[in-house]
């Protein structure tokens, strides 16, 4: 809550944005040079490692059918956590509510999130088919719980000072929670929301590799049936691609929406 | 304007009973500046909890002007030892909260928000944020949300005592013009004696475990007060002498309320 000097920020915003960037782009090259040397210096088959240019390669000839089955595989991802969004923040809230409903939820939570997901898998394909839904439901499964979890920490550390403010107002409960609580518990959110991001791309590719007749899952499934592994390096590529887009477009939405967040903790 | 009988407060801790108030009665008149002093634990902020309509006695009355106080009143305003400025509101937006609470007058409230600002040194920051305020300025800032509702009570649990010993009494001279401006009766609880002594009508001191009302001190000093060299250094020194008689550890002090 106290004002932080800034020292640790170094430079202009031109370089630091050039920091930003230009560090992981260093990263990414040199990873790629360093396997690109490595499939040529131990001379790798193609089927086992692929070299860059043939994943290249693999891209571009089939780049039409690969960006069809990212987008399947992004809707599923987006759709399951949308979904879990919504029921996450909502039970979070209930829970955060009520020490009841908190005794009464919060075991059972636990103990379904001890399941592991990749064991429903096939039960959602004999429950809900072959189709988009049963992969929908799995995003969803393994969103939920670091949803919930964060949202209800955050919710519960509201700083006794700010509830005995308002208290002083004589405010009623609605407006605790809307002025006070929910703002508090936002930064909090944020972060299970940029864990559970990370988890929905895995959720719908676990889902494809059980049974599905489309997506970057099923692409990978296929092509090592087929031992095409250029084209499922290009899917895990695809996968990549996915995953960071959706992470840092939530870190992009963080910054706008909660500007003092970052300065606060 | 606030009266206080035979308050006595029993908290259920954990480690049993703790009784934090025993017998307080206490007046305090209108426009009157009272502090409140005493150890830690003694009870100060339970005193003020009550008179805030925050926590209920176990047993005695608590009236605010006339009125049993059984819930918080629009009348009565609270400012704490931390700033507690919510840190997503800008300065203006945090002045403004209990405007938006109480469901005041929002154009009327926000051209005061800006006389207050104003008065507290702080125009020109109403869009800040308040973490880009230094401790002093979110006091300050504090100090303009206690006063949008035009209180008629103002309660200060050690409202200063988070700040270096300038700051502070730049606000106490800050408080002490407000006051010129404004009629308020003010409890204000503090730690410092020199503090208790520039800003108080009279002093009023608690003794710890249980928490008695020990003595009460009238400060017949005029005002306009400073700490620095004035005409009534040798009054104010032997009020803080008495003060710190009562409050330094005694081998008397275990016999209680005198
Ligand atoms: N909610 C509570 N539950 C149990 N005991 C409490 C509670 N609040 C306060 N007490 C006890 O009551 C006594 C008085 O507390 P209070 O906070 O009023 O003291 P204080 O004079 O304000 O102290 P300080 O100067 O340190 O702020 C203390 O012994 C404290 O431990
Ligand atoms: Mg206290």
């Amino acid at each position: 809550m106290t004002a932080v000097p800034r020292t640790r920020r170094i430079g202009s915003r031109a370089t630091r944005r050039l920091v930003d960037w230009g560090l992981p782009v260093i990263a990414l090259v040199a990873l790629v040079a360093l396997w690109w040397l490595a499939t040529i210096v131990f001379s790798i088959e193609k089927f086992l490692v692929p070299a860059p240019d043939d994943v290249i390669e693999a891209f571009v000839g089939q780049s039409g059918f690969l960006l069809e089955q990212t987008w399947v595989t992004l809707l599923e991802t987006v759709q399951g956590f949308a979904v879990a969004v919504v029921v996450g923040i909502s039970t979070a809230m209930s829970i955060a509510s009520s020490r009841l409903l908190e005794k009464m939820i919060y075991p059972l939570l636990l103990a379904v999130n001890a399941v592991p997901k990749i064991a429903i898998a096939p039960i959602l394909v004999v429950w809900l088919g072959f189709g988009q839904f049963p992969k929908i439901v799995m995003v969803f499964l393994l969103c939920f719980f670091p949803i919930v979890i964060s949202t209800a920490t955050g919710l519960k550390s509201t700083p006794a000072e700010l509830t005995e403010l308002v208290r002083s107002y004589d405010a009623s409960r609605l407006q605790v929670f809307f002025k006070v609580r929910f703002p508090y518990a936002l930064p909090q959110v944020m972060v299970g929301l940029k864990t559970a991001i990370s988890l929905a791309v895995i959720g719908a590719v676990i889902a494809e590799f059980v049974g599905a007749d489309a997506g970057l899952g099923f692409v990978i499934v296929q092509s090592g049936a087929s031992a095409d592994t250029p084209l499922a390096f290009a899917a895990m590529a695809l996968l990549g691609v996915i995953s960071i887009v959706l992470f840092y477009g939530l870190n992009a939405l963080e910054k706008v929406i909660l500007p003092w967040a970052e300065e606060n903790r | 304007m606030i009266k206080l009988t035979h308050v006595s407060h029993v908290f259920a801790g954990r480690q049993g009973e703790v009784h934090a108030l025993d017998d307080i009665t206490l007046e305090v008149r209108r426009n009157e500046l009272v502090t409140l002093v005493g150890r830690s634990g003694c009870g100060k902020s339970t005193m003020l909890r009550m008179v805030a309509g925050l926590l209920r006695p176990s047993s005695g009355t608590v009236t605010v002007a006339g009125e049993l106080v059984g819930k918080p009143r629009q009348d009565v305003s609270f400012m704490f030892q931390r700033a507690a400025l919510l840190p997503w509101r800008t300065v203006l937006d945090n002045v403004l909260l209990p405007v938006e609470i109480l469901r005041l007058d929002r154009a009327a409230k926000r051209r005061r928000a800006h006389e207050l600002l104003e008065l507290v040194g702080l125009a020109g920051f109403e869009k800040r944020l308040p973490h880009e305020l230094s401790g002093g300025m979110q006091q300050r800032a504090s100090l303009c949300r206690s006063l949008i509702q035009d209180p008629l009570v103002l309660l200060m649990d050690e409202p200063f005592s988070a700040l270096d010993a300038l700051t502070r009494e730049e606000l106490s001279i800050e408080l002490q013009r407000i006051r010129m401006e404004q009629e308020m009766t003010i409890v204000f609880v503090t730690h410092s004696i020199e503090e208790a002594v520039l800003l108080a009508d009279r002093v009023a001191v608690l003794s710890p475990r249980p928490g008695r009302l020990r003595k009460i001190i009238d400060v017949d000093i005029p005002r306009p007060r400073t700490l620095g060299r004035n005409a009534y250094a040798d009054r104010v020194a032997e009020v803080s002498a008495e003060l710190h008689e009562l409050l330094m550890p005694a081998p008397m002090a275990s016999e209680g309320a005198g």
